[in-house]
């Protein structure tokens, strides 16, 4: 972690009514660096990467984006930002093909104000080439056509060609049979050596000790446990997961690790 | 969302090179429930046979040009009915919308009224169709009311604003020489070489420098020989097209507008952001809205134009007609007008289907009203062998989109 952060969260919290979703979490993420953020349903995960996202507005805390403080408004300005979220239900239109998926809302035109659909298919082939992702044949196939591995790369894919400096991820494996978990997580591990900040959000503890170089645990909305995957066994973050001491009440001494 | 294979080997299609690949793919397609338009070439080519050796009146150059003046009200209805099945909406509300643009023409340009000039009494109408499809997107976007209820409501309210702007008249005769025209005259045959010349030209530029663009950025690339069959299609199809025409009265006016409102919603569809966005709604309107659309922006519109090519389509057969009465609009044309689109291949689901469905769906209950009619049919037979025609093509659909589902592309 040499680089300085590209993303850092200083004390977010979020509130729904009287539910304390997210209480003073703590995140950070360098460029390079995948980070995997994991605990139990309910915990969290999900509040917090849309709050990253300009989803929900923060009811408390500081987002440092490169070093300097923003407010997320909505996830257009998160994707000006450079900050890309692919959630786990995809969001790809079935009908369109790979193309049209990777430019949806964003598509290029010709000086006549017309599709400039070749333009469009030459960048989205120089990205996926670039990501190694040589399982998809034609990129003018319609998106119902591909395998769930080809889907979750077609998404991430569309993430990094909009010059994306952090990606999330949100259980990218989840619906996947194992070739083509392999499949995602290669590719993860690729947008980490390409310089990009990952965050990825994972049930699946395997997946997680694969390719993620630091572990963050949330529990009922608090940071938890911070761990080096290099220096840690899963049975601990296990007991992070379901166990780990909390600093509910403001003024308490933080427990977590570091 | 269809189950992910585990194998992709049937998903994986190379890119043609030779046409020898290019008929591979596309009969590889073919199995796996990628029909296009080959059911309703078969369906046409059934339709003429039957009624050929039913009625030898019907394979007549005099019968052809018939058929193509009074499908183009339908097939233009047709064609606004695809927009919103694209979007997995329906408007029920279309033939008397239309039967509203055909009266407010009229009274546009009544004689002894306040007659305004032709063109701005269409464009009017057109732009008033318009905003009753403005109203109904309103309705349907900010109300968040279901299509099918705004519309149903549309279908009677605007029965009643027919009636209500008819009044006392009965009816009313349409005189304007343009408006008449519209289906009563004709091309001259050398126009009608030229334009078609015009076409064809313009259609083998466009796939030619399209060719060069991606061969250029080293992109895979259709056959020459693919292009040029395609060029060939076009050339062999529209000639006989004009030469048949030419051998009775020639090609009429109408065919024209519905040719040039055919270009530009294909070009729509297929060649602006707005097109994908539509295509992209009635596929995953959460994907859509994800990717920053403004989803209801573009649901109004599909909706406006939608109107607009009902009006369009009610000036037409009012030209056809010439006069509009109380019962414009009514009668079979809003269900023969949806019934079309489903037919020429747009689903009723959203997300698929094409201006040229619309066409095609018209020619094929044009036919066979006309054959039927030919045959001294009364409206109890059309209906219900065009209501078998519709079950047949929903089905044929439904078939192949089980084709869809076993490779993997549901």
């Amino acid at each position: 972690m040499t680089a300085k952060p590209a993303l850092e969260l200083k004390g977010v919290s979020k509130q729904f009514g009287a539910v304390q979703a997210l209480h003073d979490v703590d995140l950070t993420v360098s460029p390079g660096e995948i980070v995997a953020l994991v605990g139990d349903n309910g915990a969290g995960k999900s509040t917090l990467i849309k709050s990253i996202a300009g989803i929900h507005p923060l009811s408390g805390g500081q987002i440092l984006w490169k070093g300097k403080p923003v407010t997320v408004r909505s996830p257009r300005h998160a994707a000006d930002l450079g900050i890309e979220v692919v959630y786990q239900d995809l969001a790809l239109a079935d009908n369109l093909d790979v193309v049209e998926n990777m430019f949806l809302g964003r598509e290029l035109l010709t000086k006549a104000f017309q599709l400039d659909r070749t333009e469009m298919e030459r960048r989205a082939l120089a990205v996926l080439d670039q990501l190694g992702v040589t399982t998809i044949r034609s990129v003018r196939q319609s998106v119902a056509g591909l395998s769930g591995g080809q889907r979750q790369s077609v998404a991430v894919a569309k993430a990094v060609m909009w010059s994306a400096q952090l990606v999330i991820l949100d259980e990218p494996t989840a619906a996947l049979g194992v070739a083509q978990t392999r499949q995602v997580l290669e590719l993860v591990r690729r947008l980490g050596e390409q310089g990009l900040g990952v965050i990825l959000i994972s049930h699946n503890l395997h997946d997680v000790f694969e390719v993620a170089d630091r572990i963050v645990v949330l529990r009922l909305g608090q940071n938890v446990a911070e761990f080096d995957r290099r220096s840690v066994t899963q049975t601990t973050v296990v007991e992070a997961i379901t166990a780990g001491g909390l600093s509910a009440v403001p003024g308490q001494n933080e427990e977590t690790a570091s | 969302m269809s189950a992910a294979p585990v194998t992709n080997t049937m998903t994986l299609v190379p890119e043609p090179v030779t046409l020898r690949q290019y008929a591979r793919n596309w009969f590889m397609g073919l199995r796996n429930g990628e029909l296009g338009a080959l059911p309703i070439v078969i369906g046409l080519l059934v339709i003429a046979v039957v009624f050929q050796s039913m009625n030898s009146n019907f394979l007549t150059a005099g019968n052809f040009v018939n058929l193509m003046v009074q499908g183009a009200a339908m097939a233009t209805i047709a064609m606004g009915v695809v927009f919103v099945l694209l979007i997995g909406e329906i408007d029920l509300s279309l033939g008397y919308v239309s039967g509203v643009g055909a009266v407010l023409t009229a009274l546009f340009l009544l004689p002894d009224g306040a007659q305004l000039p032709t063109g701005v009494a269409l464009v009017g109408a057109v732009f008033a169709g318009a905003l009753i499809g403005l109203l109904h997107g309103l309705l349907i976007t900010k109300l968040k009311i279901p299509s099918f209820v705004v519309t149903l409501a549309g279908f009677l309210g605007w029965n009643g604003v027919v009636l209500l702007l008819i009044g006392s008249r009965g009816s009313i005769i349409i005189q304007d020489k343009t408006v008449v025209g519209l289906a009563s005259e004709f091309l001259l045959p050398a126009v009608a070489w030229g334009l078609l010349a015009l076409c064809v030209l313009a259609y083998a530029a466009t796939q030619l420098v399209q060719r060069a663009q991606r061969q250029k950025n080293n992109l895979a690339v259709d056959p020459l020989s693919i292009i040029v069959l395609r060029v060939g299609a076009l050339a062999v199809f529209g000639g006989a097209v004009v030469l048949v025409s030419n051998l009775s009265r020639g090609i009429p006016y109408v065919f024209v507008l519905v040719g040039v409102l055919f270009l530009l919603c294909t070009f729509v569809l297929t060649r602006t952001k707005f097109g994908i966005w539509v295509y992209a709604i009635g596929g995953s309107i959460e994907a859509a809205r994800r990717a920053g659309i403004n989803t209801d922006r573009v649901r109004i519109a599909c909706f406006m134009i939608c109107s607009s090519l009902a009006v369009t389509g009610g000036i037409i057969l009012s030209s056809r007609l010439r006069s509009v009465d109380s019962n414009a609009g009514g009668g079979s044309l809003l269900l023969y007008s949806i019934a079309a689109a489903v037919i020429g291949g747009t689903s009723l689901f959203g997300g698929r289907g094409s201006a040229r469905s619309a066409i095609l769906g018209a020619l094929v209950i044009a036919a066979i009203d006309n054959g039927l009619g030919l045959l001294g049919l009364g409206s109890g037979q059309k209906f219900v062998i065009t209501g078998l025609v519709l079950l047949a093509a929903v089905a044929v659909d439904a078939l192949s989109q089980k084709g869809r589902v076993r490779a993997g592309k549901g």
